[in-house]
This record gives C-alpha cells, structure tokens and sequence, in this order.
C-alpha cells in the first residue's frame, strides 16, 4: 500500500472517530488536531488496528512523535 | 449489536420523554468508555443518566468513609465493578489461598451491606469475568487453591449473599463473558496501557445488560410473550402439512422446536404470560397443542390462545385489551418478516424481534436479547397463567348476565383486608412495581420501605385480596397512609392491580377506608392524584368515590356518611 494510501485511511479513521472534518498531516501530534485527547487516542490505535487488520505492540505506540511515525510502524506491518 | 462507535453518535431528542437517573460508578480500574456507553444506551433506552465516576481504585474508601464524595451526594444506582486483574493481584498477596474467597466474600459483604444501611440507592454489582492463571493446569478447576476456583467460589458467594436481598442486582459478567468470547471482552495490553480492562467492542454488550437492569428497577420490564405458530413453535404449516408431518420431536429440525417451547415454558413458570396469535383454523391449531406427541407447551400454559383469519394487529390489540397490560411490556415473535414489520409499524412501543432464518438460531438468538429482566420472583408469578384463563371463564359468564349486578351478586366476591406484615410485603412490593394504570402516586415501594412503613407509629399500610366463586385473585390493592397530624391521614399511594378494574373493589376498598380510619380517630382524609402517561384512568376516582376536590388534593370528610355501592363481602373471619 502506498504512503499517501495509508494516510488517507488513517485520515478516515481520525474522521469517523472525532467526527470532525479533519485533515491530518504527518507531521501533526495530538497538539495539533482538536479532540484528539487520552481518551479518543485510545480509540484511533484501536481503530487503526481494524482498518488495517494489524496488533501495535505497545512500545511502539508510547515511541511515536507524530502521525509520520504511526504511517511508518504501519507501513512496516503490512510488508 | 450495536458497535461502540454507532452508540456514541447517539443523542438526546426533544421529541421524547426521558427517564431521569442519578447513578455512580465504584471502580478499581478506569472506566470512562464503560461509561458513555452506558449512558447512550440510556438514551437509546429513553434513559437521562447523570453519571459520576468516583476517582480510580477508592471502592472500599468511597462506601466506607462517611465523608467521601459518594456519601455526600445520592444516587439512585449505584454500579461497582471490580476487575479480575485487581482480584488476582490480591490473591497473590493472600497466604492461605484456600481461604481468599472467605476472605473476599466478607470485604463485599461489609461494603455492601454498608450501602444498604447508609443510602437507598440500588445496586448493579458485576462479578468477576473469569481470568485463569492455569497454574495447574485444568486441574485448577478442582483445586481449592488455585485462583480460578477461589475466584468461582467468589462468585458463587456473592449470588447466594445477594438471592434474597432485592435492591442488589448482579451484572452477570461471567455469563456475558461466556457468550462473547474472552478474546472479544478483555485485552491485556489496554490493561496494561491505559488500566481499562474491556476491550471497545464488548461495551455495548455490557451496557444492554446494565440498562436491562435498570429498566427493571424502574418497573420497564416485559410481561408477556406472543407467539405464532406454523414455523415459530414447529415447522412446516399446520393446516397444508397435518398433524403427522409437522416438524417436531426427535428427528432433525423438529428438536429446534422442542427446545425452544422448554425455553418458552419454563418463562411461563417464571410469571411471563404466553399467548398464542397465529392465523389458522382455531380447531386445527388446538388439536396439535391436545393430541401432537412431542408438544411440550399444552393448552395450560397459553393465557389466551387467539387463532383465527384477522389481521395479526387485531388480534395483537385486542390480547392487549384482555390482559390490560402496555404494549411496551409485550414481545411478538413470528418468523414471517411481513407480519412482523406489519405488526411493528402499527403497534410502534411492541418489541418485535427480528428472528434468525434458521430455527436452529431462534434460541440463541433471543437469548442474547434479554428480554425478561426482573428484580425479583415469587410463587404469585407463577400462578399467572391461571388467573388470566379465570379471567377469560369470567369473561364468557360474563356475557350470560344482560344484568351487571346480576353477574357481580353471582359472583360471590370476598375480600379479605390486613394490614402490611413480613408475609405480605414481597407482593405488595411486587403490585408496588408493576401497578401502572391504577396507581394514584405510582410511588415505588422496595422491601425495605414497606418494613419501614410496617414498622413506624404514623403510617399505616392496608392490603386486599380478593376471591370469587371461579378463583382466587391473591393481593390485588393496597394503600399506604401516613398521618399528618392527630386527626387527619394522607393516601401517600394507592395501587390496584388492573385485572379486577369494574368489579366494585374501590367502592369496598373506601368504605374499609373510612371504617378504619373512624377506628383510628381519624376525622380527614386527604388524597391526591399524580398523572403520569399511563395512569389516566384514576384520573377522576377520588371525585368518584365521594372526595370533594380542593385545590390539587381532595379531602373525605369522617362526619358525612358515603356508603358506596358494592357487591363484595369482607372476609376477615377466616383464612
């Protein structure tokens, strides 16, 4: 799957859970993004898994910086 | 199911009633998901749930601390849910561990019965899921020491602590974990990440459980089970197939049936009325029900058996009218999608499930909905059935009198009057919680404030029974007054149960009234009507019965004689 493929379903994910219009970038964190708090991050990684039918281990997800990373954990996977 | 995220788009409309309820959460682990979930699925269950978390791990000092948050402010519900994780943490810090569920036990014991003298609100408490460590392998299940048999052992306790004691209901978590999955219902790695202990997806599930039992601490519960016949209690058509080749027994699909009709019966037993309502030929549906071998439900067990060529929504309006019960406590279930949705458009508060195709599923399947939650059981329930095919005796007798009167003197009613004690109580209670339309205050009252009321000097609890030459109807009214002063009492309810509406039981029950209060020195009676969506028809019975209305109260006045009319006798003498 290509990078760009990816962000956009990450994008779709970010949608339907915040239900906000949002437009991600990768270089975008939690700071960057309105509603994206401890509680709905918890659902965004488990949504994410289900979109791309992939298990985060959880030193990943506390290594993350930005949505870049994410992209790239997930990119991993799916090899 | 409805997933998590649907749940959350739900939202409070304006265009419904909503049931207010102020509830807590007890938990040792975080719990903000568990929460919005449960207060959507209140919404989507016409519920305004105002919930509060209590901080993180605080059960014990939350219940017992009288300072603490929780014991400043009321709750209607309060809901504790402790997790397995925590429960085996504290396992591992037990010495002796045959003895930790002892030890357990009595912790929950305390907490609860601190709640139960300290507040009134109800109680949701889950049991523990089960979380095995397998260290002896499956031998843990035999083996006192191990955690999956202390932790059974807990559960076990806590059910039989808790079977007598109505304001404690269990979230039977263990079962719900039974029927979705583990790998569905618990995650390590948010445990370990984010300390919640179920996964997203299981919170609906949950939450269903947790309203079902609300609904039943507010009296929303189902009463009554409709039934088709041809493919919904046996398969094939009665009248195209024939008694021989209908699919029923032993053989193939036919065992679906039968265990499905076992599962039907044994809600009869519980107190649920089973009515039959199909379209067939009234003789030819009964002859299977008298003469097929493998039927498990026989004529007994139908309340009322309606089979004929009317619409099914007739039929369906015209058992609601017999019964006298709201169609928001009747369920429906036919296998044809037609006359369900046909039956679900013109009858909007029925619940009309929509049943798998395979009959094979129908069970699982309705079990999985929950529909007959209760608060409590006892032995009047299952006597329903009875009273409802007398009722139905009386019906037909009924149209052989062209005289009213004629029929109520042939009918030789006796009522016999006590007031409220320990052997009356659980039915007065149970009348308390599902009396809906003769209900003046629709005040609810548990056990435990009809022992308080048993109890005190100032208030007085009257109860009725009443029995006819075709049965006995068991306690059908009650009313509970308190004194406001030397010489004057409050009706603070009075409830009625609707199967022996038009038969002079008010009449009899002011007349007693006034008798008592005369012996009590009591010169006024005041008494006051509260609308509510469902009670319209005691609307005007104070006016009725002799009460002069002043300002929204009416008053009957001692010195004036108001001997109503009525036709029963009172039968204090003898049992």
């Amino acid at each position: 799957m290509e990078r760009n493929e990816i962000l956009k379903k990450v994008n779709d994910v970010f949608i339907d859970v915040l239900e906000e219009e949002v437009s991600i970038k990768e270089e975008y964190s939690s700071y960057d993004v309105d509603g994206w708090d401890s509680l709905t991050h918890i659902m965004l990684i488990v949504e994410v898994e289900k979109k791309f039918n992939i298990k985060f281990l959880s030193s990943e997800i506390i290594s993350w910086e930005n949505i870049g990373k994410m992209i790239d954990c997930i990119e991993d996977k799916l090899k | 199911m409805i997933t998590f995220k649907e749940l959350l788009k739900i939202k409070l409309s304006e265009s419904f009633d909503y049931q207010k309820a102020n509830i807590s959460i007890l938990s040792d682990h975080s719990c903000q998901f568990l929460t919005k979930a449960i207060s959507r699925y209140g919404i989507k269950n016409l519920f305004d749930l105002s919930i509060w978390e209590a901080p993180i791990d605080q059960i014990d000092n939350q219940i017992l601390n009288p300072k603490s948050q929780f014991n400043i402010n009321n709750f209607d519900i309060t809901i504790v849910f402790e997790s397995s994780h925590s429960l085996l943490r504290r396992y591992n810090s037990c010495l002796i561990k045959e003895k930790f569920s002892d030890e357990q036990f009595l912790r929950f014991k305390k907490l609860l019965e601190e709640l139960l003298s300290s507040s009134k609100t109800k109680i949701i408490l889950f049991n523990f899921y089960e979380l095995n460590d397998r260290i002896y392998g499956n031998f843990s299940s035999k083996n006192r020491n191990s955690f999956i048999y202390q932790l059974r052992k807990l559960n076990f306790l806590i059910s039989e602590f808790t079977s007598t004691i109505s304001r404690i209901s269990i979230l039977d978590i263990s079962s719900i974990q039974n029927r979705i999955g583990s790998k569905k219902m618990i995650d390590s790695s948010l445990f370990v990440n984010y300390g919640m202990v179920l996964q997203l997806d299981c919170l609906p599930y949950i939450s269903k459980n947790i309203l079902d039992i609300i609904s039943s601490f507010y009296s929303k519960f189902k009463k009554c089970l409709i039934l088709d016949l041809d493919n919904t209690l046996w398969g094939g058509i009665i009248g195209d197939d024939g008694i021989e080749n209908i699919k029923l027994g032993n053989l193939g699909i036919g065992k679906s049936f039968v265990d499905f009709q076992y599962w039907i019966k044994n809600l009869k037993e519980r107190g649920i009325i089973i009515c039959i309502c199909s379209k067939n030929n009234e003789e030819v549906s009964k002859n299977v029900f008298v003469n097929h071998p493998d039927m498990v439900l026989t004529l007994n067990d139908i309340s009322l058996f309606v089979s004929n060529w009317n619409s099914k929504v007739d039929n369906i309006k015209t058992i609601q009218k017999t019964l006298n019960i709201g169609f928001d406590s009747m369920v429906f279930i036919d296998d044809n999608p037609y006359e369900r949705d046909s039956v679900k458009d013109n009858i909007p508060l029925i619940t009309v499930p929509d049943l798998p195709k395979d009959p094979s599923n129908y069970l699982s399947f309705l079990i999985d909905q929950n529909f007959f939650e209760t608060v409590t059981s006892s032995n009047i329930d299952k006597e329903r059935t009875k009273l409802y095919q007398i009722e139905y005796e009386r019906v037909k007798s009924k149209e052989n009198f062209t005289d009213l009167s004629d029929y109520m003197i042939n009918l030789n009613m006796k009522s016999r009057v006590q007031l409220l004690n320990s052997f009356n109580i659980p039915r007065v209670s149970q009348l308390s919680n599902r009396s809906n339309q003769f209900n003046l205050r629709t005040i609810r009252y548990d056990d435990d404030d009809l022992i308080q009321i048993m109890n005190s000097n100032d208030s007085y609890g009257l109860v009725f029974d009443l029995k006819d030459k075709f049965g006995d109807y068991g306690i059908i009214s009650f009313l509970i007054l308190k004194k406001t002063s030397t010489h004057e009492v409050f009706i603070e309810n009075w409830a009625m149960s609707c199967r022996v509406l038009e038969r002079g039981m008010e009449n009899f029950i002011i007349n007693y009234l006034q008798d008592f209060c005369r012996s009590k020195n009591i010169k006024l009676i005041t008494a006051e009507y509260l609308k509510t969506s469902k009670n319209s028809i005691v609307k005007n019975l104070y006016k009725k019965l002799g009460f002069t209305s002043k300002g929204n109260k009416y008053l009957l006045n001692m010195s004036s004689q108001n001997n109503l009319e009525t036709k029963i006798t009172l039968d204090n003498g003898k049992k």
